[in-house]
Order: structure tokens, then C-alpha cells, then sequence
């Protein structure tokens, strides 16, 4: 270890604006991207219901 | 006659037909390059340093400019589809389309340039490698260019898609025409630069005719 | 139904979709140990350089996804490319699913690379070598997400886009050859974003794990995407009709 405390850690040897610019920004995309496409999944599969409403309206002999 | 030939007339003969629409290219090659000393400023040493690269961007982007009726309208009325299933080579057919673009549209863009190099100050010398690079490097353009236009057959926003596909593939042109230029401006020898302009046309004339011919497949 | 997997078992998308949906979680949890491993050797284990201080600690980071930009577009041609010549659907759409994750990638190895730079050269952007090419990257990857957006049908839109994949896949290197050859010419312009510290073990451990984590990572996020894709294209199917619920049941 060889940070002398968590200020030091953030300053980054003053480089802190670099180095949590880039680290942010990688973090915050892979917290974004899987969330979009799980939303992308989800979508689909609501569009799947969607698509067969009829089709189960139609076996179960009325509405559903 | 050979097919390949019969292809190369007919191209020439119906872009004859409507000369202004064929020179279109060749006036934005004209007008885009002029826009550089009013956004730059007329400063002659400052226009003869950006014109290698100026002329080639411009020559590059006006090549581009009649790429999406290449297929197009034989596309439109059928007449491709009938070619591609009359048992002749879909390369040759290719080939000769990229020829009839070179002689329409690169040649053209080829002639006019020793008036931009005048234009923009550049001395005799300079003026003979700038033709000599583009000489080697608008066929190249008219190959990758054919294959763009034959990717995205018949799309509504082909044209600039196009321009979106070939302008990274002709990076390494770009690089090596201007460059070649550039280096006898600054008293280096063009010799590597013609000599890598010169593989990349027969790596071109080699491949991309046949990735040509496969995208038609695809397209049509 | 055979037991043992034959080579194409998982290109049926129905096999695929239950494979992928087993394994996303175990990525996820993958990436993170890994990125945790790596940023503790980096922040914690690795010493400061001497003459680029705590800055340089972003090659961490840089050069794993810089790498992963460019492993993924071969894995997209390479995917693309399968789908053409055995004319099989499935990996049509896993390449269609590494686009996305690719272009950002890219587009994370020029923004770091920024980052680096401005501390360590002083300027935002350098037109060197490596990060024009990123850049030149980033447009193929754009062409070939817009090529096959544009098209309407979808299986010319696989092609089409395998060809375009392909094509730039072998025009990748010959770019960067002549993008060097440009960069070294003009010398004014030639600070070079390759002048990493001189590397210490601890510091190459750890951008072997984040270039790990980074894969595992990426492995997750396409497979989800691509499972996705798989709803959306195979909607005819038997299979993918049994997955729908009653909207009876569906919380709307």
C-alpha cells in the first residue's frame, strides 16, 4: 500500500481529473450497457406477449 | 465483341448523352477546392503546403459523388439482374463498371487538377507527381467506390452511406497520393510512396473486383 | 436427442438462447473478480512511475479496452463471416450483437487515450499512430452497424454486412501500416502514445487481468444482446412462441 490516506488516493498525485475521468466513464458504460440491453430483452419478450395475445385468446376460447 | 467491352461502351455512350451530369463531379472537385483559400486565407505559402492534401480530399470526396448511379440504374429497369444471370463473369462485369467510373469521373478529376495545382501555387514538379499519384490512386477509388455502391444497392440513403463505407478503405490512398506529393514539396524523394500507390492498385485490381462481384450477389 | 454436442449443436438459436442464458451470470461475476483483481494490483500493488507519476495508472484500463476493440472486430468478421459461408442464421446475429459492444470499446480507447494524454503530452489528441488507426476503427465499426441497419432484409443485411466486415477486416492492417508510415514522416507531429513506462511485473499483471475482466465482460454483454436479438428474429418459432405469458399474467 502506499497511500498515506484516501485523500491521496483520489488526488491520484494530482492527476486525479485523468484518472477518475477515464475510469469513471469506463465504469459508468459497463454499468449502462448491460442495463440497456437487458431493457432491449425485455422489450422483446413484451413484444413476443403482444404477438400472441390473439393466438391464446383464440386456444382458450374467449378472452383471456 | 467481348462483353467487357460492350459494358464499357454502353456506360460511356449513355453518360455521353448527359454531359453536364457527368462533369457534376468535376465542378464540385473545382468549387470544394477553391472553398480552402477563402476558409484559409490566400497566404501562397500556406496554399502551397495544403495543396497536395486539399487537392487529393477534394479529388477523393468528387469520385464518390456519382458512385450511387453506378449500379443504379441498371439496377432500376432490370437490366442488372439480367446481366448477373447471363453466365458471364460477374467480375469482368465489375471490372468494366469500375473502368467506365475511372473514365467518366477519375479521369476527368485527373485533367482538371494541373489547373488547381496552378490555382494554388504549386511549382511544375509538384504538379507532375500530383498527376502521377492520382493517376495511380482514382482507379483505386473507382474500385472500392463500385464495391460501396454495389453494397448498398438500392438503399434510400445509399449515397452518403457510401461515403461512410470507402472513405476509411481509401485512407491508406489518400495517405500515400498526398504524401507523395508532399514529400518532393519538402525535397524527399516520391519514389516509395508512387511504389506503395502502385501495389495498393494491383492489390485493388486483384480483389476487389471479385468482393465486387459477391456484394452484387448479395444486393441483387 | 443426442447427447454428446456435435460442432454445431449451439448454432440452432434455440440452443444457443438456453446456453448463453446459463452462462450470463457466471460472466458477469467473472468480469468483476477479475476487475477487482486487477484494479487492486494496479491502484495498490504497482508502484508510481517515475516520470509520468499516478497518470499513468490509466493504462490499466487503456490498453485492455483498446485490445478488446480489436479482438472484437476480428470476433465480428470472423462471426459474420461463418453466418455467410455455412449460411447459418445464429452467427449472423452474434456478430451483429458484437457491434455495439465493439464501437464502444473503441470509443473508450480513444476517450482514455485522451485522458493519458493530456497530463503526459499536453494536448487532448495527438495524431499518432495508434489512436488514428482507433479511430479509423471506430468508423468501420460505425459503416458496418449503419450497412446493416439500413437494409430491410434481414438475411441481405447479414451478408451484406459479413462482406463489408470482411473487407475491412483485411484492410485493417494495410490501414495501419500506412497510417505508421504517414506518422513517422511528418516528425512534428510523432509523440507517441506507445512510450509506457518501463513495466514491472505487478503493473503487467494487472492489465493481463483487466484485459481479462474486459473480455469477460464483453463475452456477457454479447451474449445478452445477442440473446435478444435471437427473440426478436426467431418470433415465428415454436419454441420462442412457448415463451410467451398470458397477458393475463403480464404485469403491464
Amino acid at each position: 500500500m502506499m497511500w498515506n490516506s484516501v485523500g491521496d488516493f483520489f488526488a491520484m498525485g494530482g492527476y486525479g481529473l485523468y484518472v477518475w475521468g477515464s475510469y469513471g466513464v469506463v465504469a459508468a458504460w459497463m454499468a449502462l450497457e448491460p442495463w440497456l440491453v437487458t431493457r432491449r430483452h425485455a422489450l422483446a419478450v413484451r413484444a413476443l406477449d403482444e404477438l400472441h395475445a390473439d393466438e391464446q385468446e383464440f386456444s382458450s376460447g374467449g378472452l383471456v | 465483341m467481348h462483353p467487357f467491352f460492350h459494358l464499357l461502351q454502353r456506360d460511356v455512350r449513355l453518360a455521353s448523352r448527359r454531359p453536364l451530369d457527368a462533369l457534376l463531379p468535376v465542378a464540385f472537385f473545382v468549387l470544394a477546392a477553391s472553398l480552402f483559400p477563402l476558409g484559409v486565407g490566400p497566404e501562397p505559402q500556406t496554399l502551397q503546403q495544403i495543396a497536395p492534401g486539399v487537392v487529393w480530399v477534394c479529388a477523393l470526396l468528387s469520385a464518390m459523388l456519382s458512385l450511387a448511379t453506378l449500379y443504379g440504374g441498371d439496377y432500376a429497369d432490370g437490366s442488372l439482374e439480367q446481366m448477373l444471370l447471363s453466365g458471364h463473369s460477374a467480375v469482368l462485369l465489375t471490372l468494366a463498371k469500375a473502368l467506365a467510373h475511372w473514365l467518366l469521373t477519375g479521369l476527368p478529376l485527373l485533367l482538371v487538377a494541373p489547373l488547381l495545382g496552378v490555382l494554388f501555387g504549386m511549382d511544375a514538379d509538384p504538379i507532375k507527381a500530383l498527376c502521377l499519384s492520382l493517376l495511380l490512386g482514382t482507379p483505386i477509388l473507382s474500385l472500392f467506390g463500385g464495391l460501396g455502391a454495389a453494397i448498398t444497392l438500392g438503399l434510400r440513403n445509399g449515397a452518403v452511406l457510401i461515403l461512410l463505407l470507402v472513405l476509411p478503405l481509401c485512407m491508406p490512398v489518400l495517405i500515400f497520393g498526398a504524401g507523395a506529393v508532399a514529400a518532393l514539396q519538402s525535397g524527399i524523394s516520391p519514389a516509395g510512396h508512387f511504389s506503395l500507390l502502385a501495389a495498393l492498385l494491383l492489390l485493388s485490381l486483384l480483389g476487389v473486383p471479385v468482393a465486387t462481384a459477391a456484394a452484387l450477389r448479395i444486393s441483387v | 436427442m443426442n447427447p454428446l454436442p456435435r460442432f454445431f449443436t449451439f448454432a440452432a438459436p434455440s440452443r444457443f438462447y438456453w446456453l448463453a442464458g446459463l452462462l450470463l451470470p457466471w460472466l458477469y461475476l467473472l468480469a468483476g473478480a477479475l476487475a477487482a483483481a486487477g484494479l487492486y494490483i494496479g491502484f495498490f500493488l504497482a508502484p508510481t512511475d517515475a516520470t509520468q507519476g499516478d497518470a499513468y495508472r490509466i493504462i490499466f484500463i487503456h490498453v485492455p479496452v483498446a485490445w478488446m476493440s480489436m479482438v472484437l472486430y476480428l470476433a465480428m468478421a470472423g462471426w459474420a463471416a461463418l453466418g455467410w459461408a455455412f449460411n447459418a442464421r445464429m452467427a449472423s446475429m452474434l456478430a451483429r450483437a458484437i457491434a455495439p459492444t465493439g464501437a464502444m470499446f473503441t470509443f473508450l480507447a480513444l476517450w482514455t487515450g485522451a485522458f493519458w494524454g493530456k497530463p503526459t503530452w499536453g494536448t487532448w489528441w495527438v495524431w499518432d499512430a495508434r489512436l488514428t488507426s482507433e479511430l479509423i476503427l471506430l468508423f468501420l465499426y460505425l459503416g458496418y452497424m449503419a450497412l446493416v441497419e439500413a437494409i430491410d432484409d434481414v438475411r441481405r443485411a447479414d451478408l451484406a454486412g459479413a462482406l463489408l466486415a470482411v473487407v475491412g477486416a483485411v484492410n485493417v492492417p494495410i490501414i495501419y501500416f500506412s497510417v505508421r508510415w504517414w506518422n513517422t514522416l511528418h516528425q512534428g507531429a510523432s509523440i507517441s502514445m506507445t512510450a509506457a513506462p518501463k513495466m514491472v511485473s505487478t503493473m503487467l499483471t494487472s492489465m493481463l487481468l483487466m484485459t481479462l475482466a474486459c473480455w469477460a465482460y464483453a463475452f456477457a454483454v454479447v451474449f445478452a444482446r445477442a440473446r435478444a436479438i435471437v427473440l426478436e428474429r426467431e418470433q415465428s418459432s415454436e419454441w420462442v412462441r412457448a415463451l410467451a405469458r398470458p397477458l393475463s399474467k403480464v404485469k403491464l
